[in-house]
């Protein structure tokens, strides 16, 4: 290894689905976060696909406890080492998929970041339920076809909006939100940074696209995370300070593609008739003009 | 995979032990790069989720142990620099 | 060794000085009646600086124990208390945390589980999680409460144990009652009472491990065996710390407690509280002429077989009280106690009785109604009705 190389902290050699959304990002994190790093992790894909005893992919300790409390395990940490003087510079991380931070895990997130306890918690987003074959989350957004809320004669398919986590995370009055995907690297990278040097809780809500559940070809992972963002369909932004009215917006696609570019790539959306993707796009450009662009 | 001995509480103490696993046998594609073609702008270094790609002094190259072959590493290249092909049997 | 200062106090009080004096680095906790006064005199002592640690006010029980599991994992002393509902909550939680062999103790206040809501006294709690792998000692007085959370500690972290505990003391009964005891010095705690450096593992960049694999077929059956045989070797050294603790704080406590049993025709095995009315009632039944004795049970898990058999195996009748039900089969110590004796060549006649649920009285009445009932049974030589409830109130039945 090159002396300026950084130190790999996510082993090869992970059980995840090949074009694995969650594998990018989790290079990318915790290359940027790393050695001197405490992670908790929620069960779910990540969680599963790396730590088959004796196998484990992870470079740097971590504890996995169960679904909801990724976040609660990971403040038990951090005022642990406080306690022992071993806090120093250590980042503590809580990772966990969507279903353990916008539903099963959200009561455990708000505990902690109402507590201001110094950890980041992660948040791998693909939009349902993976690990356990592609059921429904508060994540899930309107028109995605999962197994518990599959299209059918007279359905839709997922018939909600997705929940605005990070808006939510930001209303806490944390110290840094941010949300990011794995097609821009560097903005990713940054965004952690910022939320593990930042005094206090912070939240990044990564998105990342998972070709078994949004049955796409496993090389269009990037591509659609970039889609996403060009479409306005995610936006990338961060909020610095507690201040969630004054977000600044990362990422601003001069003219912003259609989002039948991006739905049309993904089986999980098949389904959807041209009015369908008319209501999308009308609310896409109703979200967007709200930030800006 | 060899078995191990459990431990006390299940603790793995092996960080990073992933790596006895060669998930390369998982592909049934697999990347060449034409090296001079490659910029060494490293998106296919930063993208791949099994970090199959290692940077060598004027180009990438490689680590078939671990490539899965999904294929994200052609698609990403702007160079065109990568083809993913039939692996042999 | 030095002074014990005598104090009057309640029971969570009891328990609280137990666990101050223990020096826990993390209290992750939240509050349920009736163990409220827990989290509530430990916040107080870190307040007033007498405490070097911190609470983590945590917005729910699950949050609790998920928190105790992380801080125990980094190496920390951690303790908590809970009850009830509370315990119930953090039901899967407790099962990681004997999986990962992370000594957290808990105080629990020993109370009653829905449906219908209840606050009092009952053994449902802690004994419904008997399966999860955790050491269970049951206090008769707030004195038991109070060394127990101090032993609790000392077991606990035992590198031949390494597996957490709960200390049980009474809702109401004990947790809110007054009654005299006998603090020893902080640093003779101390003394007993060795820093704790996890031999196993912890969460330490320095040498970094990962904690809550996933066990395939290939390796779960062979780590549960070897955490239930930690559990199943834990009473030797529970025995050799009980004597230490005798050694130094004049204090005897055994995995049962035999008194006057030795020629007893008919031996009361009682948990909780109920053991002081229970041997108020042998006194006068003894005075009466009567050969009855009580086996007072205090480690519940890992269960005390081995001095039942020896305890109560020459007895024509064991009375098993459960403060406990499990509905469909009888009370959790009877099925135990059952089991002991199932292959044994001499064992007693057993008959369970149901008592003092949800805060129900038990009173020295109720203990030689059970022993007439018992010695009913040995003098027919048949156990017509296994299970039966006490002190009910046919006046409510519908």
């Amino acid at each position: 290894m090159a002396e300026d190389e950084e130190k790999e902290c996510f082993a090869s050699g992970h059980r995840m689905c090949a074009g694995c959304g969650e594998g990018t990002a989790m290079r990318a994190i915790l290359n940027e976060a790393g050695p001197d790093t405490i992670a908790t992790v929620a069960t779910g894909c990540l969680e599963v696909t790396t730590t088959a005893f004796p196998q484990t992919a992870w470079e740097i300790p971590l504890i996995h406890a169960a679904f909801e409390n990724a976040a609660s395990v990971a403040s038990g940490i951090e005022v642990a080492l406080k306690q022992m003087d071993k806090k120093g510079e250590t980042n503590i991380i809580s990772f966990a998929g969507d279903g353990g931070t916008f539903d099963i895990g959200f009561q455990a997130l708000s505990g902690m970041f109402e507590r201001k306890h110094n950890v980041t918690h992660i948040c791998l987003d693909n939009e349902a339920y993976m690990n356990t074959g592609i059921q429904r989350c508060s994540s899930t957004p309107y028109g995605a076809s999962t197994t518990t809320s599959p299209s059918g004669k007279v359905s839709i398919g997922e018939d909600r909006p997705k929940k605005p986590l990070a808006r939510i995370s930001g209303a806490h009055d944390i110290p840094y939100v941010a949300t990011a995907t794995i097609a821009y690297i560097d903005d990713l990278r940054k965004k952690v940074r910022k939320a593990l040097d930042a005094d206090g809780p912070a939240l990044v809500h990564v998105f990342a696209p998972c070709p078994t559940g949004w049955r796409h070809g496993s090389d269009d992972s990037v591509e659609l995370a970039r889609l996403a963002v060009e479409t306005g369909i995610f936006v990338l932004w961060e909020a610095e300070d507690g201040e969630i009215c004054d977000i600044n917006v990362t990422k601003k696609p001069k003219e912003r593609k259609p989002v039948e570019e991006y739905l049309k790539k993904q089986r999980r959306f098949a389904h959807l008739t041209d009015q369908h993707i008319e209501k999308i796009q009308k609310e896409v450009d109703e979200k967007c003009e709200q930030y800006g662009f | 995979m060899s078995k191990v001995k459990i431990t006390i509480g299940g603790v793995n103490k092996k960080a990073g032990s992933s790596k006895e696993y060669k998930t390369g046998t998982w592909r049934t594609m697999k990347p060449e790069v034409d090296i001079e073609k490659c910029i060494q702008c490293f998106k296919c270094f930063d993208y791949c989720p099994d970090g199959a790609v290692k940077k060598t002094e004027d180009a990438i190259e490689f680590d078939l142990d671990y490539c899965k072959g999904c294929g994200i590493c052609e698609r990403e290249c702007p160079v065109d620099a990568i083809v993913l092909i039939e692996e042999e049997k | 060794m030095g002074e014990q200062k005598g104090m009057t106090i309640q029971g969570n009080m009891a328990t609280a000085l137990g666990a101050k004096l223990c020096n826990p680095d993390v209290v992750p906790a939240y509050p349920i009646t009736p163990s409220t006064l827990f989290p509530e005199k430990i916040s107080e002592y870190i307040a007033d600086g007498e405490l070097d640690a911190e609470m983590i006010r945590v917005e729910s029980e699950h949050s609790a124990m998920s928190a105790c599991i992380g801080a125990s994992a980094s190496g920390a002393r951690t303790c908590t208390a809970s009850a009830s509902q509370g315990i119930a909550l953090m039901h899967e939680m407790l099962f990681i945390a004997a999986g990962m062999r992370l000594p957290i103790v808990m105080a629990v206040g020993n109370r009653a589980l829905s449906a219908p809501i209840n606050i009092w006294a009952d053994h449902q709690d802690s004994v419904s999680s008997r399966d999860s792998g955790w050491m269970q000692f049951y206090a008769e007085k707030n004195q038991e409460g109070l060394d127990l959370m101090i032993l609790a500690f000392r077991i606990a972290e035992d590198e031949r144990v390494l597996l957490p505990a709960m200390v049980g003391i009474d809702g109401f009964v004990l947790t809110h009652t007054v009654e005299g005891v006998q603090v020893p010095a902080e640093e003779d705690v101390q003394d007993f009472l060795p820093p704790y450096d996890p031999p196993h593992g912890k969460l330490d960049p320095e040498n970094p491990m990962t904690f809550g694999s996933l066990g395939t077929p290939e390796y779960y059956q062979e780590m549960k065996y070897d955490q239930t045989e930690a559990l199943e070797n834990a009473p030797e050294i529970i025995d050799e710390i009980f004597d230490e603790f005798e050694e130094r704080f004049g204090r005897e406590y055994n995995r049962i407690t035999p008194y006057k049993c030795e020629d007893a025709d008919i031996i009361l095995l009682t948990m909780g509280s109920m053991s002081g009315t229970a041997r108020a009632a042998v006194d006068e039944m003894r005075e009466e002429g009567k050969k009855v004795g009580l086996a007072k049970m205090t480690v519940f898990r890992p269960f005390p077989g081995d001095l039942l058999k020896d305890i109560a195996g020459d007895a024509d009748g064991l009375a098993v009280i459960d403060r406990n039900i499990s509905p469909g089969f009888g009370g959790a110590m009877f099925a135990e106690s059952a089991g002991t004796f199932i292959n044994e060549s001499k064992s007693p006649l057993m008959k369970n009785f149901i008592v003092g649920l949800g805060g129900r009285e038990i009173f020295k009445e109720n203990f030689k109604e059970m022993y007439e009932k018992t010695k009913k049974a040995v003098e027919a030589g048949e156990v017509k009705k296994p299970v039966e409830w006490i002190n009910m109130n046919e006046d409510v039945m519908r």
